[in-house]
């Protein structure tokens, strides 16, 4: 079944059976696989994008829903949050493996898209879903911070 | 991201229309140059414009070895770090092999240890051959030239690295270049080094195996026993075939399941999934977790091996002459590696062989392997590199498992079509290579005086490497020394010290995983160290330095690394803290572990970190390994286990095999000793000191000695 997608602010057609996860039809379709599969069930958060801005996980969100609604993947990421969070990133050298890192990076940008000084706690809420087994949280509650201090500043 | 250009091609070929410098060794091991990479091996490629990049023989799963190798060919070529790349060496092993073993993988915390002078040597020579041309060029002396981030200087003159290439491609390198000595080090422990992958992976740039798609590439996923050691007797399609993508379906020659063949990875999963099959389970694992523990207790009366320095009988005297004695027996169960990238792995024909995409950690196991299954000569099988989205071990076995799948359903098609092999989170879960269940019982006997008399350590589990092709390396008379290290060969003087070993045999299969053995052996000793102490009133620090010989170099440095994080933590005699450390991988650390306890619900607060890597090549990256090898190790003493029901895996996926969380993670501290030392391993030494640190602060905050993990089995809740 074909569908019409708003993917990174352009509309990009794809034929997949209804019900398909938005994820595999971003990886394996559209190519863009800067967003990971980790798990299938929305338990690790490597597979987040945002919905109209909102951090989603795409292996448990249906192609159908996502049809006449933004979606953002790490490739289309772009703005002053993106760029702070991506930075701190790079300055802290928070990843390991990377292959979480994509979904962490979106949450941490939906996070701070609305709420630039997270506490400890705003933080846990917002990166508790995205797993990383190599264990690179410690970087990654600093790396929020320092963000949130770019965007203040 | 669709692949045209593979990166054999830019090792073998780009030479050709532009001039470049190739730096590396011969077969026989010289330092080698030349303008194209086809009669050496290169280490470093310089290219015209100035640009250079470092050979990585190497995988990069997250450990920093990208940086740590580029780190040592920049440091004694003086290039600029920021025109330095990496990518990954062709399968090899000839030219590229671990220095360590003598075939081409990575693993034993091993990569920089055995590249640090062979890198050092490839950059220094590439070096003096710039060095020597630009003389020739200028016609002044080579020693009135000075090198600094990429730009050559005499006097009035300079010029960047690319405008010497070509001159210096027509020279010969010297046999034994001179290398800096520690004080001339510029990048080698420079604490801020950015990682060389630290851009593409915060931009989705990144290129992991599971990203490769290839024009007319299919994707398989299997459809396994679900009991270890089962095989298929006979399978039905007919649902798998009602669903959309699905292609093909066909038995593994092997008997170890059926591959079904899709469009795409979603439909492979729902059409495997969709499978019928019936298979036969007399040779396989049919036991529950509960029988086969107590299969490794009825081991444990009578050791099938000896690995101790004293036979039983003199441990069993001198325990019996004791005034006190400490017994205890340790439970550990098995536990799944669980990379955040499943495993897959895409094989496509080539002219005369096959080409693997991998994020490949034993390119040498897995052109072992792959010639046996598709009647290849080694060379035959290419094997392109790609980032690794974790492994902890798991990306290495023996038998090279996922690898010979996909060679099994890329033959079973007719070897024409580019194959994707597809492993979803619950294969992973539930696909073995397990670290093992392990027992230790362990009857420690004091003195009066609190002193060690005798000590009679039991250990059961199953070997990892006996019966694998490395069986002759590391097996001696019958001890697996993966199943027995850290214990066997621990560095406490302890007198009367028997060690015996059985050989638990099941069909569930066993790996090394993040540390191998010593992931049980740390928390058995440094746990008993810890009983020790409070049973004789002493200072577990203190009792720890008494055991150490300081005239020995390993044992000094033990007590150097003890004191450390005694020292950071402020631990005084009387601490309710926890304390351990342990040896492994050649280098030390200590860990000093502090926690909240209220009523059964415990949080990890802090961790402090000492280590002795010797030279600490990357600072930072030796201070993420510590962060990331503690993790790792919580994660595991505190909530994770794999269980059988009938022979079954209980666990399927993260919900029920749960994954460290930001809120679990403590904060950490890291200071690394000093050192002018070779440097030695850090991506897994972190971990086994973590477990019995994390046990010994419960023991000091909560009464709770834990002897069986994870600990949520002894009611214990992390918040």
């Amino acid at each position: 079944m074909k569908f019409t997608l708003n993917i990174n602010g352009s509309p990009r057609e794809v034929d997949a059976e209804p019900g398909t996860p938005l994820l595999w039809v971003i990886r394996d379709e559209l190519e863009l696989t800067g967003t990971k599969f980790g798990c299938g069930v929305a338990a690790c958060g490597a597979c987040t994008v945002h919905y109209n801005g909102t951090p989603i996980r795409s292996c448990s969100f249906p192609v159908d829903a996502a049809v006449g609604n933004q979606i953002t993947t790490i490739e289309g990421l772009e703005g002053k949050v993106a760029e702070a969070v991506q930075a701190a990133w790079r300055e802290r050298d928070v990843v390991q493996c990377g292959y979480c890192q994509s979904g962490q990076i979106m949450s941490a940008v939906g996070l701070l898209s609305t709420n630039t000084s997270p506490s400890d706690s705003d933080i846990d809420n917002a990166m508790g879903g995205n797993a990383c087994r190599c264990a690179t949280y410690v970087r990654i509650r600093d790396a929020v911070k320092l963000a949130a201090g770019k965007l203040e500043a | 991201m669709t692949m045209q250009v593979s990166r054999r091609g830019f090792l073998k070929t780009s030479a050709a229309a532009v001039a470049a410098l190739y730096v590396g060794f011969d077969p026989r091991g010289a330092l080698a140059a030349g303008d194209t990479a086809t009669e050496i091996n290169p280490f470093v490629r310089i290219d015209a414009d100035g640009t250079v990049t470092a050979v990585a023989k190497h995988f990069e799963m997250g450990q920093g070895t990208t940086t740590g190798l580029t780190t040592l060919i920049a440091e004694e070529l003086d290039a600029d770090w920021n025109r330095i790349e990496v990518d990954f060496a062709p399968a090899d092993a000839a030219r590229y092999k671990n220095l360590a073993w003598g075939s081409q993988g990575t693993g034993g915390s091993s990569a920089i240890s055995n590249s640090f002078m062979q890198y050092r040597e490839a950059g220094a020579a590439a070096r003096d051959l710039l060095v020597r041309a630009a003389a020739a060029e200028w016609g002044v002396d080579a020693a009135a030239i000075t090198v600094s981030e990429g730009v050559l200087r005499a006097a009035n003159r300079e010029g960047h690295f690319g405008q010497f290439v070509a001159r210096a491609a027509t020279l010969a390198p010297v046999e034994k270049p001179v290398l800096k000595s520690p004080d001339q080090f510029k990048l080698i422990g420079k604490l801020d080094l950015p990682r060389k992958d630290s851009a593409g992976k915060t931009d989705g740039s990144a290129v992991f195996a599971i990203d490769v798609k290839l024009p007319g590439m299919v994707y398989v996923a299997i459809k396994r026993s679900p009991r270890f050691g089962g095989s298929l007797k006979s399978f039905d399609a007919a649902q798998a075939k009602q669903v959309g993508g699905y292609l093909d379906a066909k038995a593994l020659p092997n008997g170890a399941g059926v591959a079904v063949y899709a469009h795409n990875t979603w439909s492979a999963f729902r059409a495997r999934d969709a499978i019928e099959a019936e298979w036969d389970f007399s040779a396989a694992e049919n036991r529950d977790t509960d029988a086969m523990l107590q299969a490794h207790r009825e081991l444990a009366k009578a050791p099938q091996f000896n690995a101790g320095k004293t036979t039983p009988a003199d441990a069993e005297a001198a325990i019996a002459a004791a005034a006190e004695t400490v017994e205890a027996e340790f439970v550990f169960p098995y536990l799944a590696h669980a990379p955040m990238e499943p495993l897959n792995c895409v094989i496509e024909p080539t002219a005369n062989g096959v080409r693997f995409h991998d994020g490949c950690q034993g390119p040498s196991f897995v052109q072992g392997a792959i010639s046996k299954v598709l009647g290849l000569e080694p060379a035959q099988i290419e094997i392109v590199t790609v980032y690794a989205g974790g492994s902890f071990g798991r990306r290495a076995t023996p038998t090279s498992d996922y690898q010979v799948e996909a060679a099994l359903a890329f033959d079973l098609l007719g070897r024409k079509t580019p194959v994707k092999l597809v492993w979803s989170r619950e294969d992973d879960i539930r696909g073995g290579y397990y670290r093992g269940m392990a027992l230790h019982q362990t009857r420690i006997g004091l003195g009066g005086d609190g002193r060690i008399l005798g000590w009679d350590h039991r250990i059961v589990t199953r070997p990892i490497l006996k019966g694998t092709f490395m069986e002759g390396y590391f097996v001696k008379n019958g001890v697996d020394k993966t199943s027995v290290e850290g214990v066997a060969d621990t560095l406490y003087r302890l007198p009367a010290h028997a060690v015996g070993l059985s050989d638990f045999d099941s069909p569930v299969t066993t790996l090394w995983w993040r540390s191998v053995g010593h992931t049980h052996s740390a928390y058995v000793m440094e746990s008993l160290l810890d009983m020790l102490a409070r049973s004789s009133d002493r200072d577990p620090v203190e009792l720890r330095l008494s055991l150490l010989d300081r005239g020995d170099p390993q044992q000094s440095r033990m007590a150097g690394v003890i004191e450390t994080a005694r020292d950071m933590a402020g631990w005084k005699p009387g601490d309710r803290r926890g304390f351990a450390a342990h040896f492994s991988f050649n280098t030390w650390v200590a860990v000093v572990a502090e926690v909240t306890a209220q009523g059964n619900k415990v949080h990890v607060d802090k961790l402090h970190i000492a280590v002795d890597c010797g030279i600490a090549v990357n600072p930072d990256v030796v201070v993420a390994q510590m962060e990331g090898g503690a993790g790792y190790a919580l994660n595991a003493v505190m909530r994770e286990e794999i269980t059988f029901r009938n022979g079954e895996v209980e666990q399927s996926n993260f919900p029920d095999y749960q994954p460290l969380r930001i809120t679990d993670m403590p904060q950490i501290e890291v200071v690394i000793v000093p050192s002018a030392e070779a440097p030695s391993g850090v991506g897994e030494p972190a971990t086994p000191p973590t477990g019995p640190a994390v046990a010994n602060a419960v023991f000091a905050a909560t009464g709770i000695r834990i002897t069986e993990l994870p600990m949520t089995k002894a009611g214990l809740q992390f918040v």
